[in-house]
């Protein structure tokens, strides 16, 4: 029983902060630290900054292309990523897609597809909930019926997140109907420059365009681009939600979410004095400081089980998603709370970088303020996405306590 | 970082577990609970062959050098087994004190006895007035001849009935909160002027008050540096946290468990109740606060034994306000799921649970604790 990174860890991390410290590109992690729109050319930026130095894909096997990293090393880097203030990477196309294609694809999808991953050459969407089928996605109706060497794809998908940004789009499909509802699903892959794709923005609560709803009629994917065997999907998508729930701890960014409430409930001013010294605020601040702790070693003792027994996730990481959901959450809020009636105002233009506020009110608004509202309600999607609370508690009954 | 407990520690956790099947089951520890000295004797004297009572004291005084972490093994299984036997005050505390602070004189005189299991002692370290301030002393000790003389009130000082001796914080300076001017004595317990109201806690376990008039000890009685007292009471007490946040997670567990058995074997509306969402729901949430308070019972153990008091105190600190809380939703939720079997005396379920509600009720509740952690927010 050791909680201590060991020296190798640590220098691990010390090489890892310089890389940081030298390659992080100042005007993305300034966008990054006051909550600004972040772009998709940023982006793809960071991502070929990452591929250059051979850090691309920090949770791949070295044979695709990744660095091969341990899990702990895995957690440093997230850590430390979250810290400096770097952006994420796009998950759909590294932590989601790629641990599929490199499980269920043949070697010709994997050699086209996972090094233009890796280069930032392809942005890769999800397409999984439809109308009818959020939690109960198995129900999905979007259907792929083959005709000689493609499928025609019909259908419609939605709460598809960055599709407007995207090259391919991976898709559950219907292939049958025999069955239970699981038996029928195939995993597709599908260029988002086909004929017969359109995409309509939907606008975040936040007012933001982050996500989407997209419409297949008569679309026409190649035979080749099936991943595994038709019918076989469920099995893949059910691989794929466990690589993406892995992810959504998010130890690092709830670490720096923390500092950065701490800084803010320092700076306004309560009653007088720093917000901070009000008992009933900081005790909640001190609450949620208490879930992260414990959530950081619950985190480790999951990671350092899996990589000591050599076995892939598995349903522990349902405690994972919903508390480290309900941390983000909660520091958020907190964040937004702290600004007191300056959480009111609504100025989008607020969000872009060269956006300067009126000389007379600049002194009072911090630059970091215009963000915080709105990243409180745009993260009440995180207990919603990847498998909602609900779900990752019958996930927890069922698999674990065999309820 | 490493999670895993050497293989000395896993044969000590299947001995504990044997232990407490064979020789400690419900029954059984009602029966000692209901009796005069309130636990076993011979189980006390087993923990002495096992090593138990000598675990975290060093070598040369005849102990085994383990340390918080082997502490926490032990309480979790005290825990699990409703354990009554004063280890928590005997070992953690006094003998975590004595250890700590006092000569090497004294050390050969009790470390080795207390090992051994022929000797007993308590840490009488919380007024009246005082609530859970270590340093709110009222209890004086002032110089008399070559020694000092003690009056004052110490109040639920945890199994005093069964000690030999009394670890004793007094004022010798300074005024009552004052956190300077406080020392600490060793008091035998026949001593003239010592008085006790001794009586069992809600959780089946002994404490008692202590009236202490014209109490006169030797000067070789006072442990450590005069006036300097608080800090050695507050370390002995963040070990004894540590501890019961160890032993809390042996409970949750085990109460999780036989929660969990329920579900699966209770019929009402012809099926099993485990089928149904709500109560499955709920289960999750004890299962992921089970997890969450067992991080902190590690994070707690790590820290006791660190010289760094103002990092050892947060983490301490922090961890019993949060397995206090994680302690009173698995402990209520737990009786609520049992239905009426949860509020009987019959069924270990509502032992469980009054032991849970008296660990945060003692050394420091879920909202002191978290005042110290919320105060101190780096």
């Amino acid at each position: 029983m050791d909680l201590k990174y060991s020296p190798d860890e640590e220098a691990f991390r010390a090489r890892v902060r310089a890389f940081f410290d030298a390659e992080l590109p100042a005007d993305i992690r300034d966008r990054m630290g006051l909550g600004k729109r972040m772009r998709k050319e940023d982006m793809v930026r960071w991502q070929q900054i990452l591929h250059r130095h051979g850090w691309g894909a920090v949770m791949w096997p070295t044979r695709f292309g990744g660095t091969g990293w341990n899990v702990i090393q895995q957690h440093i880097f997230e850590e430390e990523r979250a810290d400096i203030g770097a952006p994420p990477q796009n998950a759909f196309s590294l932590k989601m897609l790629a641990p599929v294609l490199m499980t269920f694809a043949n070697s010709a999808q994997q050699e086209y597809f996972l090094p233009r991953i890796l280069a930032g050459e392809d942005w890769w969407c999800q397409g999984y909930s439809e109308p009818g089928s959020g939690s109960d996605l198995a129900s999905l109706r979007t259907s792929a019926v083959r005709r000689g060497d493609h499928y025609l794809v019909n259908g419609q998908k939605t709460w598809n997140t960055f599709g407007q940004h995207a090259d391919w789009i991976f898709c559950l499909v219907r292939t049958g109907t025999e069955g239970r509802p699981q038996q029928g699903i195939s995993f597709l892959l599908i260029d988002m420059k086909s004929p017969g794709i359109t995409l309509k923005p939907i606008t975040m609560l936040d007012g933001e365009h982050e996500i989407n709803e997209i419409w297949f009629d008569d679309v026409q994917v190649p035979v080749e681009n099936l991943v595994g065997d038709e019918n076989k999907g469920w099995t893949y998508a059910k691989f794929l939600l466990t690589h993406e729930r892995t992810n959504n701890a998010g130890i690092g960014a709830c670490k720096r979410a923390l500092k950065k409430l701490k800084e803010i409930a320092a700076e306004q001013m309560a009653y007088g004095r720093p917000l901070i010294e009000d008992a009933r605020f900081r005790d909640r601040i001190a609450q949620v400081e208490l879930e992260l702790m414990a959530l950081e070693i619950t985190n480790l003792r999951v990671l350092t089980a899996t990589a000591n027994e050599s076995r892939a996730l598995g349903p522990e990481v349902s405690v994972l998603k919903i508390k480290g959901s309900e941390i983000q959450q909660t520091l958020a809020e907190l964040q937004m709370q702290a600004l007191g009636p300056d959480a009111l105002p609504f100025v989008r233009e607020a969000l872009e970088m060269d956006w300067v506020a009126e000389p007379s009110f600049a002194e009072h608004y911090r630059p970091y303020a215009p963000a915080l509202s709105g990243q409180y309600f745009n993260l009440r999607k995180t207990t919603i996405y990847a498998g909602s609370t609900e779900i990752q508690k019958n996930i927890i009954s069922q698999l674990i306590l065999g309820l | 970082m490493d999670f895993n407990y050497s293989n000395e520690q896993l044969a000590l956790q299947d001995t504990l577990r044997r232990f407490i099947d064979r020789d400690y089951g419900f029954e059984r520890r009602r029966e000692l609970a209901g009796s005069t000295l309130g636990f076993s004797a011979e189980a006390w004297a087993q923990y002495a062959g096992l090593g138990l009572l000598s675990l975290p004291f060093p070598e040369e005084f005849g102990g085994l050098d383990g340390n918080a972490v082997d502490v926490m093994l032990v309480m979790e299984f005290v825990g699990r087994g409703l354990l009554l036997e004063p280890f928590l005050s005997t070992v953690v505390m006094c003998g975590g004190l004595i250890r700590d602070g006092a000569s090497d004189e004294l050390k050969r005189t009790m470390l080795p006895r207390i090992g051994a299991g022929e000797i007993k002692a308590a840490l009488a370290c919380y007024e009246g007035s005082g609530r859970y301030e270590l340093s709110r002393v009222a209890c004086a000790a002032v110089r008399s001849g070559g020694g000092w003389r003690l009056s004052g009130r110490k109040t639920v000082v945890l199994d005093a009935a069964s000690a030999d001796y009394f670890l004793v914080s007094a004022r010798t300076g300074g005024t009552v909160a004052d956190p300077r001017g406080i020392s600490v004595f060793l008091v035998g317990r026949e001593t003239a002027g010592v008085t006790m109201f001794a009586y069992p806690t809600q959780s089946g376990g002994r404490a008692a008050d202590l009236q202490l008039e014209n109490v006169a000890v030797d000067a070789d009685a006072l442990i450590g540096a005069p006036q300097e007292g608080l800090a050695m009471v507050e370390r002995a007490v963040d070990r004894g946290i540590a501890a019961l946040c160890a032993e809390a997670v042996g409970i949750i567990t085990a109460l999780n468990e036989a929660t969990l058995n329920h579900l699966k074997t209770r019929k009402q509306f012809g099926v099993p109740i485990g089928n149904f969402q709500a109560l499955q729901h709920r289960m999750a949430d004890m299962f992921i606060a089970a997890e969450q308070a067992r991080s902190m019972a590690v994070i707690a153990a790590v820290h006791a034994d660190s010289d760094d008091a103002g990092a050892r105190r947060r983490a301490i600190s922090g961890a019993k306000a949060y397995i206090g809380q994680a302690a009173r939703l698995v402990g209520q939720q737990a009786v609520q799921m049992h239905g009426a079997m949860g509020v009987v005396d019959d069924f270990i379920v509502s032992h469980y649970f009054k032991r849970l509600t008296m660990i945060d009720m003692s050394l420091g509740d879920v909202d002191f604790h978290l005042a110290r952690f919320s105060d101190t927010l780096a």
